[in-house]
């Protein structure tokens, strides 16, 4: 008996606890508890705080302003705090409009919300637009009782968790004193009178800066955690928050000074019970890594220890500005630890060089030298693994992680071998391929680096892989999964093809689909249909992990399954009902709406060269041309250049890669690894038959014919349906108009240099070989260009523009591409290889996916029209493919196999 | 009146079925529909329901009855798409105070009935508030993400002049229900603690969400805990879940509810998954069996049926439901 009412109670105990809690919502649950770690407000999306959100706002660019937000959540935040106050803007509306596209992206939607603003109608707007249950930041009683009272109530019923400034009609609290007196009093206020849970009040007792040399400044940090600590232990379930970044305020431009001093900050305030705050993860140290010296004077100043605190800390902050010294320093600290904590601090910091030394000494403490892999390494990679998982860690430096561990295990090899051991126990085996026709690696590269990371065993068959070669290696190997890379659109055809052979042969084996054009929907419409177990789109490196995991573990591959089918059964539902909404104009009609150019006023410019001619250029002159902004992209870091380099978020990582990107750059350039091979021809051209282009040679025999495709989707009344044919004068306008056409390559050499670095297990400058060939194949490109509209034909030889308008595309004219969406038909690739001769003069082949081999290679037409321009053709009927396999003198087969991806269902 | 709240800390409460599957039993015309109010209406009115409630009152009262007989302890009142929202379709946005009003009457009419006749087992009705047809956290435009076709304020205002016709009409307890959107849900709650505060009533409220496939999320896509997380911010009668699935489906999720939550827990789930024809075939028997698994587990305090259910199914769940202790709950403060 007397054990029973125990366990009633401490049932009723349990559920009041759970009561109790600080529970928020996104799509996902928030639930604060006792043993939560501090919670981390993601402070980007704030108007106030951060400039370039702030232009995003103002010049509505929302696609961009989403992608802040998703960074943050990306890079960890558990809330996104969203503040709209700014005088130029209708904060009202900027509130709703940007939480309700935040509500249209799940991935983003997944946190809750802190509705961030000094206005109560902006507050208000936020609250009607939320599903969770968000956060207010925030209101007080700056304003009276009343109006406090009146808007606690309406957020209650909102359904809203609430932050309170320590604010009151008399001002902002600046003492101990102060502090509670107003805490307690709102306290009371919202338990008593508006019955406000206590557990969704969240004090924020006002952050303010110290060493500011002012005498009442000297307590600021200390009345903080003081007033902290009597909240947490005066008003039962009440939780503390804090803007931490503004206690180092004084230090602005000494990062090495802020970061400890928010650290060291965040250290303290977390032990006097502060549970969430908004923290820029980029001004922070970790506290443990505070240099001993620092963290005293900080310390110091924040605890308010000596008179003196605030001098000597500036003048050690003077001696820290420039870290060089320190540094070195630091190099022998961490030396001198214990080898676990060597090993996890060079696989955590990418240090090469000490890493053989440490295995070593590892492997004469243990039995077996396998367990200094799974022991000593692995204790490192879990860290890095929880970095990263955390946001705390970017991809190049986990790639450079991995660089270490297998030099490590390289060295570690040969002495399992001999002992001969079980098989080291790894997490599953992944089979990596980038598919028949297609040379494009980089990204499943990064994708097998982090998977290896993991401890996923790999088998790489690299690139240009036949179905029935992936199929044989799957059976042979018994792979787990398999994992698909495709940049070009066949490639997705291929993936489409060998879900159906999979299906066939009756093989149970999960794909995992990859690449730049792949997609969800693609993924969803066209290849889960075909094969009847689990397909699933990974669009990042990041979540390859979590995926292989969950296709693998046995608990969780059923279920995880199930619901990725049904996902994509959604998914592929809806997307059918819309492309059938849209509606399309026959070939003929669309003919009849094509973009008409005005040729009796128009004179084609006569080029100063017509032939074709083989183009050398140093690579040196390239470096002006290099577009960084897709360089960074390759390595899955977001942002345009230059200002990516002092993004908060990712400007450090982007700073040190383009560090080390610019020395191979130079090592590239000065010791000449790769050559730049190039090769253009300007004809004269007319348009024929609407949609195709005749070249002549210069006594106007007949050459080959450049065939275009014309959008069908109907479009809006005036909106002509553009094919790249348009642009060119109608042989029927009796004008004699031009076209050019090129490709460049600057991909020789770059595979065995991929190569040696792989051999020398260094992943990480293969894939910034390969990523660096890129940006200079298409720097080539771009640099050919403007050499053809100032000097090779000269249509616009007055032409001055810089590298960022040429990256804008501000020229005249446009370079399309067969295989980018203007002319999504690869087989034209084929026709400029005839009419140029490519292979025989620069030695670039034709892969049988049509792909260019070297990848490094960029290849198109010249247009000079003033009125062209790059467009999407978007998806054509099957009229026009049945056009067109004439015209091309092809089957309809053939046709439809090549037009797939842009064939409408 | 017996209090709801004492009933429901002595045994597991049995909700009624589907209102629209007994209806379509009567093949109403556009004429039955009409009535003699509504016979020169210059818009078609066939196919809505709530209107049943003004031209064939007789019907609904039946039905009700019905499930009573069955063994329900709460029916609910046809009143499903009843706000100015749902009834713009068919141009009698004026007629929705009417409606509600009317609905509850019938329903407390025939519930007072069967109190009168089994003191022991009293009978209470829930006012159904339905999810609209619009969501205000989603864009119906794919193109247009940011689109909203329904405000938080629209559907605030029309929800208070559905809650107060119900109320005015004597409904023991409002039901916010088959809640794909929890934004539309947060209006309708916002509503009823409006008028509630104007009119310094109680009224008990029951809100069940709905999840729409297997995903496990609503609609708006909130997993289950979201979902509870963002209701509870309003002292609720019960939380639970209904619609689109059936109860075997449906069981992960109110078992999570049952396990966070300090309310009382709810659950009507489908006759299982409609076939091809839209037409729902779980047998009573099989769905009793379905259920059994709930009250073996202990998971829920009131239980119901949606899509497909009939006094049939109501009956073997309501004979089930007897034999078995409700859940323990601490109710909330």
């Amino acid at each position: 008996m007397a054990e029973n009412e125990q366990s009633t109670t401490n049932n009723q105990q349990r559920a009041t606890n759970n009561q109790k809690q600080l529970k928020l919502s996104g799509l996902e649950p928030l639930v604060v508890t006792s043993d939560s770690n501090f919670i981390n407000i993601g402070e980007r999306t704030n108007v106030t705080g951060s400039r370039r959100f702030l232009r995003l706002i103002k010049e509505e660019n929302y696609d961009e302003a989403l992608e802040v937000a998703r960074a943050q959540v990306e890079g960890g935040a558990q809330i996104i705090d969203v503040n709209m106050d700014e005088g130029m803007l209708d904060g009202v509306n900027a509130m709703t409009t940007f939480l309700n596209l935040i509500a249209a992206e799940p991935d983003i939607a997944r946190v809750p919300v802190m509705i961030d603003s000094s206005k109560w109608e902006i507050i208000e707007a936020g609250l009607k637009v939320v599903q969770g249950k968000g956060v207010v930041n925030s209101i007080s009683l700056k304003e009276g009782e009343e109006e406090f009272i009146h808007r606690a109530k309406q957020i209650k019923r909102y359904g809203a968790a609430v932050i309170v400034m320590a604010f009151d009609e008399d001002g902002q609290a600046d003492s101990y004193e102060r502090r509670i007196e107003i805490c307690k009093r709102s306290y009371d206020v919202l338990v008593e009178t508006v019955k406000f849970p206590p557990q969704d009040i969240i004090f924020d007792p006002n952050i303010f800066p110290v060493a500011t040399g002012m005498e009442e400044h000297r307590q600021n940090a200390v009345d903080f955690f003081r007033a902290t600590q009597w909240i947490r232990e005066n008003l039962p379930h009440a939780h503390v928050s804090g803007g931490v970044s503004n206690v180092s305020f004084s230090f602005r431009g000494n990062n090495t000074v802020r970061e400890a001093m928010n650290a060291a900050f965040l250290y303290h305030g977390i032990k006097h019970g502060m549970t969430m705050g908004i923290v820029n993860p980029e001004m922070l140290e970790v506290y443990d890594e505070i240099p001993k010296d620092l963290l005293e004077y900080v310390e110091d100043v924040l605890l308010d220890r000596r008179d003196d605190a605030t001098e000597r800390l500036l003048d050690f902050a003077e001696t820290v500005k420039n870290n060089g010294k320190s540094d070195e320093k630091k190099v022998l600290e961490w030396r001198s630890g214990e080898l676990q904590e060597r090993i996890t601090h060079s696989l955590v910091k990418g240090v090469l060089e000490f890493i053989e030394d440490d295995a070593e000494e590892a492997r004469q403490s243990v039995e077996k030298p396998i367990e200094v892999i799974e022991v000593f390494l692995m204790n490192g990679m879990n860290v890095v693994g929880d970095l990263f998982g955390s946001g705390k860690m970017f991809l190049p430096q986990v790639v450079k992680s991995a660089r270490v561990m297998k030099k490590a295990v390289a060295y570690l090899l040969p002495f399992i071998e001999a002992e001969k051991t079980d098989d080291s126990r790894s997490a599953g085996k992944i089979l990596m391929a980038t598919v028949k026709g297609d040379v494009h690696d980089i990204g499943k590269n990064i994708v097998s680096v982090v998977l290896s990371c993991n401890n996923y065993e790999i088998v790489d068959l690299g690139v240009m892989v036949p179905p029935e070669k992936i199929i044989q290696t799957a059976k042979d190997e018994q792979v787990d999964v398999i994992g698909l890379s495709g940049l070009i659109t066949p490639s997705l055809d291929e993936m489409v093809y060998l879900a159906k052979e999979l299906e066939k042969l009756g093989l149970s084996i999960p794909v995992m689909i990859g690449g730049a054009t792949t997609s969800r929907a693609h993924t969803a419409v066209k290849i889960a249909p075909e094969y009847s177990k689990t397909v699933v789109h990974v669009n990042d490196a990041s979540r390859a992990v979590n995926v292989a995991g969950s296709l693998i573990n046995p608990k969780l591959k059923e279920d995880y399954g199930i619901a990725l089918r049904a996902e994509y059964d959604k998914l592929r539902e809806g997307f059918l009902n819309r492309s059938r909404q849209k509606n399309f104009l026959s070939i003929e009609q669309a003919r009849a709406n094509k973009l008409s150019l005005d040729w009796d006023e128009y004179t084609p410019s006569k080029p100063d060269f017509i032939g074709v001619k083989q183009v050398e250029i140093e690579l040196e002159d390239l470096r002006e041309y290099l577009d960084w902004t897709p360089f960074f992209r390759s390595w899955e870091l977001h942002g345009k250049y230059p200002a990516i380099l002092t993004d908060k978020v990712v400007g450090e990582q982007a700073s040190k890669l383009f560090a080390e990107a610019t020395d191979m750059l130079n090592r590239i350039i000065d010791e000449k690894w790769l050559t730049a091979k190039g090769i253009l021809g300007i004809f004269p051209a007319n348009q024929v038959d609407d949609d195709d282009i005749q070249l002549y040679d210069e006594d106007g025999a007949e050459l080959n014919k450049f065939l275009t495709l014309r959008q069908q989707s109907q479009k809006t009344k005036g909106a002509p349906n553009i094919a790249l044919a348009d642009f060119i004068a109608p042989k029927d306008s009796g004008k004699q108009d031009y076209m050019g056409a090129f490709c460049v390559t600057t991909g020789f050499g770059v595979d065995e240099i991929s190569d040696q670095y792989i051999k020398d297990l260094d992943d990480y400058n293969s894939i910034m070989i390969k990523a660096l060939a890129d940006r200079l194949a298409e720097a080539f490109a771009e640099y050919l260009h403007e050499k053809v509209r100032k000097d090779i034909w000269g249509y616009a030889s007055d032409e001055k523009l810089t590298n960022a308008e040429l990256i804008k595309e501000s020229y005249k004219g446009i370079r399309p591409a067969p295989g980018y969406p203007a002319c999504p038909d690869h087989l034209e690739k084929k026709v400029i290889w005839e009419v140029l001769d490519v292979e025989n003069e620069i030695g670039v082949k034709l892969t049988e996916g049509i792909a260019m081999w070297p990848a490094s290679s960029v290849s198109g037409y010249y247009f000079a029209h003033p009125k062209s321009r790059y467009f999407g053709l978007g998806k054509i009927k099957k009229d026009q493919v049945e056009d067109y396999a004439k015209r091309r003198n092809i089957s309809i087969e053939e046709a439809t196999k090549w037009l797939n991806p842009n064939i409408a269902d | 009146m017996k209090n709801i709240k004492e009933e429901l800390k002595k045994r597991i409460l049995v909700l009624d079925g589907a209102m629209g599957t007994m209806l379509q039993r009567h093949k109403f015309t556009e004429a039955d529909f009409r009535g003699d109010r509504f016979k020169d209406f210059e818009h078609p009115l066939q196919g809505n329901n709530d209107l049943l409630s003004l031209t064939q009152p007789e019907a609904i009262a039946e039905v009700h009855a019905k499930y009573f007989e069955a063994g329900a302890d709460i029916v609910e009142t046809n009143t499903f798409s009843g706000t100015t929202i749902g009834m713009a379709d068919y141009h009698l946005e004026d007629v929705v105070y009417e409606l509600n009003y009317e609905s509850a009457k019938i329903a407390k009419k025939v519930a007072d009935e069967f109190t009168i006749k089994e003191p022991e087992k009293p009978r209470f009705v829930a006012g159904s508030i339905g999810p609209t047809n619009r969501t205000a956290s989603m864009s119906p435009d794919v193109n247009d993400p940011g689109f909203r076709a329904i405000t938080f304020d629209e559907l605030r205002i029309a929800y208070k002049e559905q809650v107060e016709a119900l109320v005015d009409g004597g409904v023991d307890i409002l039901l916010v229900e088959t809640v794909f959107d929890t934004l539309n849900a947060k209006a309708a709650l916002f509503a009823i603690e409006e008028v509630k505060d104007e009119r310094n009533i109680d009224v008990p409220i029951m809100v069940s969400g709905t999840i729409t496939d297997a995903s496990g999320r609503t609609l708006s896509g909130q997993t289950a805990e979201a979902f509870l997380v963002s209701i509870s911010h309003i002292p609720l009668l019960s939380v639970g879940f209904n619609c689109a699935l059936g109860a075997d489906q449906l069981l992960p999720y109110v078992k999570r509810l049952s396990e966070q939550s300090s309310f009382y827990v709810s659950a009507h789930p489908n006759a299982g998954l409609p076939n091809h024809f839209g037409e729902y075939d779980q047998t009573a028997e099989e769905m009793q069996e379905l259920v059994r698994t709930y009250l073996d587990e202990n998971v829920v305090n009131i239980i119901g049926g949606c899509c497909g259910t009939t006094p049939e199914h109501i009956k073997l769940i309501a004979d089930l439901a007897k034999e078995y202790e409700p859940r323990k709950v601490v109710v909330g403060c």
